[in-house]
């Protein structure tokens, strides 16, 4: 069983377009989302959720105004600044660290367990999708991929699957590291811009601090050929392969529109040129 | 005044916003808060005078005086401390990791044996300096550093009260973007209209109308994709502030670094009535 993260540093680079174009190229597989806190991957796959589950992570605090003596100490001790001077606890701010409720001399303090989210398994024409919805302003978006990756490994094994497709989120982060934790291969996307070529270097630090295997994906590459040759320039000194260049396209927003992978709906040079990267991905 | 730019999608034109509002404006402050992939750096080339390093407070053990008995790893909420107790006239053990410290300060406020300080551990730096007019701050995280929050909240102490301060903000809607749009008077969302632009748009104001942040919409590429986003904005009353249209020299600009406004100056204009009609919005 192969596992392939797509990754990018820079966001909207084409993660998404590229995963889901993988999940139609590939045989025997089975597909994760784990850009939990934004989620796009569904939109092209179509999913039909099979079985859903809770996701709890973490805790808040709650003060029970019946039992607080407004000894202020609470307030003064939060690193989070999460406890108002009215003695009301911003659920926004509160990172679950218990403190309050464990110095609180009156014992009005207890720690709520969260609902974060939702994970789901779902089938799609593809194959299995193993995805996450979080909930609205919750933190943890990394144990949740860790949860996600998790159940999609098991599910893979079980099934006897070859390909574990993983879409992965923005940035370098929490949720990024936990989305690069074991992977066979990380194909890094990005775009001939100084900020594509910005991110996609720390990106690939992050990555070969992990010692995972990397290769590139030039995405638009003619919307600027020379920012284009110096992507692979980079890549060569540091022996990464470039594993292909897209042409930029309208046609793959219109794929999107259409909530098709763009191998299937672009009958142009983009099609060819994600046939030829999986090819050399697949091995 | 604060205006923070978010967008839920990656790739929005974030940064284009934030980096061409500024350069629109006098008297205007520049932070960007995306410290995992900072990048308007790319476009403003300041001049950095001060570089600050970022901290967060870590425990550390003081094994002399540590009696092993476990209480600092029963009350971290994060796994960040563990306890090997002595066992048979051998010494036991303390271990730390770090990483998942959120620096709460339970450990070393509540341990019986006071054996626990708090010692500083950088996790990235805060870069200040000046881009022509513009005063400019950003953070960058460390490669590898789980924690983006803090190196956020530090980025924003620097905010000027006399200035108009623009927040670029990483993408998502999970804790980074939470810690840089908190406290904004107003959010631009920026957005593109695709499915996928559209699905993370409605994410992004779930999170705003939760932090009663009061937001309207950027639409970027306007002419690419269908008009559902616009039907959205429409039906749910939120202001569609400006838009920009899908422009190949746009985009060659964007990807050599070069500011719009200052190639095109009719977009100088269009930015000014964007921040004019942000004042009237708020008033």
């Amino acid at each position: 069983m192969k596992q392939i993260l797509v990754i990018s540093g820079k966001g909207g680079t084409g993660k998404t377009i590229l995963t889901a174009s993988f999940a139609s190229l590939a045989p025997n597989k089975i597909m994760v989302d784990c850009d939990v806190d934004a989620a796009d991957l569904h939109l092209i796959l179509h999913p039909e959720v099979k079985h859903k589950y809770d996701f709890k992570s973490g805790k808040t605090a709650k003060i029970n105004k019946d039992l607080c003596v407004r000894c202020d100490k609470c307030v003064k001790l939060c690193r989070f600044e999460a406890i108002e001077k009215t003695f009301i606890v911003n659920r926004v701010s509160c990172e679950g660290c218990g403190l309050c409720s464990r110095i609180c001399p009156a014992g009005a303090i207890e720690m709520e367990e969260n609902n974060s989210g939702e994970w789901y398994i779902s089938d799609t024409k593809y194959g299995p999708l193993v995805h996450a919805k979080l909930g609205i302003a919750q933190e943890n978006s990394g144990k949740l991929v860790v949860k996600i990756r998790q159940a999609a490994k098991e599910l893979a094994e079980k099934q006897i699957r070859d390909y574990v497709i993983i879409d992965g989120p923005p940035g370098i982060g929490c949720p990024v590291i936990a989305s690069l934790s074991g992977v066979d291969t990380a194909v890094i996307v990005t775009e001939p811009t100084f900020s594509g070529l910005h991110d996609m270097k720390r990106v690939l630090e992050l990555a070969g601090h992990f010692k995972i295997a990397c290769m590139v994906v030039i995405n638009k590459y003619d919307l600027n050929t020379e920012m284009t040759q110096k992507i692979e320039g980079y890549c060569k000194t540091r022996e990464i392969p470039v594993a292909g260049k897209i042409p930029f396209s309208q046609e793959v927003s219109k794929s999107i529109v259409n909530g098709m992978p763009a191998v299937e709906y672009c009958k142009n040079g983009v099609s060819e040129e994600i046939i030829k990267i999986w090819g050399m991905l697949k091995c | 005044m604060i205006i923070s730019i978010a967008s839920g999608k990656g790739g929005t034109g974030k940064t284009t916003v934030a980096v061409n509002l500024a350069l629109s404006l006098d008297n205007a402050q520049l932070l960007d808060c995306d410290v995992e992939e900072p990048n308007a750096h790319i476009f403003l080339n300041p001049i950095i005078s001060d570089k600050i390093p970022a901290y967060v407070p870590v425990p550390e053990i003081d094994k002399d005086k540590c009696t092993y008995c476990g209480k600092c790893a029963e009350v971290c909420a994060y796994h960040a401390i563990a306890v090997i107790p002595a066992n048979n006239g051998k010494k036991g053990n303390v271990l730390v990791f770090p990483h998942l410290c959120h620096g709460c300060g339970a450990c070393s406020l509540l341990c019986p044996a006071d054996a626990i300080k708090e010692v500083k551990k950088e996790i990235g730096v805060v870069e200040v300096g000046d881009s022509g007019d513009i005063q400019f701050v950003h953070g960058i995280l460390n490669v590898g550093e789980i924690m983006s929050p803090p190196l956020i909240r530090q980025v924003k102490q620097y905010i000027n009260p006399t200035r108009t301060a623009i927040i670029d903000a990483p993408p998502g809607t999970t804790c980074p973007v939470i810690e840089a749009v908190k406290g904004s008077d107003f959010c631009i969302l920026v957005t593109e209209p695709t499915p996928f632009g559209l699905y993370d748009l409605k994410l992004a104001v779930e999170v705003l109308n939760k932090l009663t942040i009061p937001f309207g919409v950027v639409i970027n590429r306007s002419d690419i994709g269908d008009d559902k986003t616009e039907i959205y904005c429409r039906e749910h009353n939120i202001p569609d502030l400006m838009r920009i249209p899908f422009d190949r020299e746009i985009a060659e600009l964007y990807s050599k670094g070069i500011p719009l406004v200052k190639e095109k100056k009719e977009y100088k204009t269009g930015f000014n009535n964007l921040y004019k009609t942000i004042l009237k919005s708020i008033k």
